[in-house]
């Protein structure tokens, strides 16, 4: 019965009339980034944070938190429609969903790929609601020694699971560690790694890192592509929005085994939904009778994956809104826009502000039914944005982009180091180096420090604090597995197949 | 397939590492180190610093014997306008306003593109501007000045 009532705390929040509103700008927004290719919900969201410090945290988080699911749904209408993902995680779609839409079936695809998504967000919405309190009951029991030991548990994972080289993304994470070093010691008062500059004893702001990343770097390598794609857009003939009822009976089980892949992968941290997309596909195609379909136009392998992608990215918020400990990049974001509030993030956030956890819950239930509706009738709307040229598009980006950095902390100098990580970032995308684990290091930085200081501090310095307590010795052990798991010659070819 | 060091995409990820690296464990010289027990602000830098060199190393060695040449292209062009329209927007924010910071920052970063047009980009800078203090200014009520001196 408590889930009952704190159900109806969450929908009595996201009800509002303000809330909503803040509601369907984010999932408007989401949409919109999503159908676009070469803008993603990272820097959307990290352009838009400073935008947020007007608002009340539910309503920041609800506008925040739907344009990264937007994001999922808006992805697929590119993928279907165009042959190019709109978003990462709908690189998978294109195989079957733009086959298709060649076929004369682009309507009945776009619908599967909204279907499959709102039931992964309604089954993920209900997954938050039941393990989100308990899981934060066992959090609050966490000492020092345990959340290092998650922290570095949650890095390697999401090194180890990122595309391309592992050792590569292990030392993305270390170099973001020491980016997030960078400022003032809190315990010694000492300035580090400043440069002599005045403006870095603050430290980096992650807003100017994202930004430039994932924002101008972007920007950079686009402009630096060959050729641009020749779009081939399928406008006229979407046909009937109607998935027939043997298409339902087709996609229904892909759907919920979709759907539990995306909330499993989305709990650990460093997946991402691309990941997930693939796994679901992967899968289905091994189950299916006749596997030759994939790729020439089955619906499984529309309604699969993109169940997952959106399971994925919302489960993602478990660990993030339960433990304070980020899954991703765009979680990193999400906790970051907490502090800004003024909200420490962790398993108290849950108990302290039941408003805000549960208001965010009932808020992702809503945005997923705002998007069909956003999504399916209004599909011509956005496929006419795909006729925006890029190089209109790139002018405003670094625009919106430079305007959020400067209004953060009215600084000139944090717009010139929003630009300097915008060469960086495209240094390290020449070089394949990903910049994802990077960022979560960066963020978990200071926090590892800190942690790993007291529990030392605490043992007397003896270091195998860290394996005598046994929540800690489990996350040690995880870890382990996970790295010993991927060095095996066998996992790792494999591994790399898939990142080619 | 032979591929000059210069090509070499893992050799040149690796020496940035180490490179980084190095130079992290350099200046943390200079923080105190302390002890495990009590550790000073130079302990986790160090470490760390130490971290990212080792996999620098494992990357470069992985980089000569597995080569892979860096096959991509890249805008120079883009390299260096983006950064400088940047900096104009800086620059001008703090001493010209608002509205010429963004009009300047629009048509400069679109000089990026080699399929710049005067017209079309002068009509999305004010566009743009427009739109912007819409928002920003007059919508989220940001206290910059529109033009410097008012």
């Amino acid at each position: 019965m408590e889930l009952f009532n704190n159900l109806i705390l969450g929908f009595s929040v996201a009800l509002t009339l303000q809330n909503l509103l803040y509601c369907f700008i984010g999932v408007f927004l989401g949409t919109l980034i999503g159908v676009l290719p070469g803008i993603g919900p990272l820097a959307t969201i990290a352009m838009l944070l400073p935008l947020t410090f007007n608002v009340s945290a539910v309503s920041a988080l609800i506008m925040l938190a739907g344009i990264y699911y937007g994001a999922q749904y808006g992805g697929s209408t590119t993928a279907i429609l165009v042959n190019l993902p709109g978003e990462v995680s709908a690189v998978v779609t294109t195989l079957d969903g733009y086959q298709m839409a060649r076929q004369g079936r682009a309507g009945p695809a776009l619908a599967i790929a909204a279907i499959a998504s709102f039931f992964a967000g309604t089954v993920c919405t209900l997954l938050i609601a039941l393990f989100g309190p308990p899981l934060a009951e066992v959090a609050l029991e966490f000492g020092a020694a345990e959340y290092f030991s998650l922290m570095l548990m949650g890095l390697v994972t999401a090194a180890v699971l990122a595309q391309g080289d592992m050792v590569k993304s292990l030392t993305m994470v270390g170099l973001g560690l020491l980016t997030g070093i960078v400022g003032t010691d809190v315990n010694s008062g000492m300035a580090r790694f400043s440069f002599g500059f005045p403006e870095l004893t603050d430290g980096i702001g992650f807003i100017i890192i994202a930004v430039g990343v994932f924002a101008i770097g972007e920007i950079v390598s686009n402009l630096g592509e060959d050729e641009v794609e020749k779009r081939e857009v399928f406008t006229s003939k979407i046909g009937s929005l109607m998935p027939t009822v043997q298409d339902l009976k087709h996609s229904f089980f892909p759907i919920v085994r979709g759907t539990m892949m995306g909330a499993f992968l989305g709990v650990l941290p460093g997946t991402g939904p691309a990941i997930a997309a693939f796994s679901s596909y992967m899968l289905e195609k091994k189950l299916s009778k006749d596997p030759d379909s994939f790729g020439k136009g089955n619906i499984a392998g529309v309604a699969a994956p993109e169940a997952a992608n959106n399971a994925d990215a919302q489960c993602k918020f478990i660990p993030t809104l339960t433990l304070g400990i980020p899954g991703s990049a765009v979680m990193a974001l999400m906790l970051g826009a907490l502090t800004i509030q003024g909200i420490a993030p962790g398993p108290q956030v849950m108990t302290q502000k039941p408003d805000l956890f549960w208001g965010l819950v009932a808020s992702m239930w809503v945005g997923n039914f705002m998007l069909v509706i956003l999504n399916l009738p209004l599909v011509g709307l956005w496929v006419t944005l795909l006729k925006v040229p890029y190089r209109l598009m790139f002018p405003s980006i670094m625009v919106f982009s430079c305007v959020g950095v400067y209004s953060t902390n009215n600084a000139a100098f944090d717009v010139y180091m929003a630009s300097i990580f915008g060469v960086i970032g495209f240094v390290w995308a020449v070089l394949k180096c990903q910049p994802a684990p990077l960022l979560l290091g960066f963020v978990l930085g200071p926090l590892m420090e800190e942690n790993l200081r007291r529990a030392l501090l605490i043992s007397r310095g003896d270091p195998t604090v860290f394996f005598t307590r046994p929540i800690s010795l489990g996350f040690m052990i995880v870890t382990v597995v996970i790295l010993l798991i991927m060095i095996l010659p066998a996992v790792r070819a494999k591994r790399e197949a898939i990142a080619d | 397939m032979k591929v000059p060091l210069k090509q070499n995409r893992d050799f040149l990820a690796g020496l940035m590492f180490i490179a980084i690296g190095c130079g992290a464990m350099f200046m943390a010289r200079d923080y105190p180190f302390g002890s495990s027990l009590r550790m000073g602000p130079g302990y986790f830098p160090t470490v760390l610093g130490g971290l990212v060199t080792l996999g620098g190393i494992i990357v470069l060695i992985e980089g000569m014997v597995k080569p892979e040449p860096i096959g991509r292209t890249w805008s120079v062009r883009a390299l260096i306008i983006l950064p400088i329209s940047a900096l104009v927007f800086g620059v001008l924010m703090e001493h010209a306003g608002f509205v010429p910071a963004v009009f300047l920052l629009c048509l400069i970063a679109a000089l990026a593109s080699p399929e710049f047009s005067i017209k079309q980009h002068t009509i999305l800078a004010a566009g743009l501007t427009l739109g912007c203090v819409a928002l920003f200014i007059w919508g989220l009520g940001l206290p910059y000045p529109l033009f410097a001196g008012h």
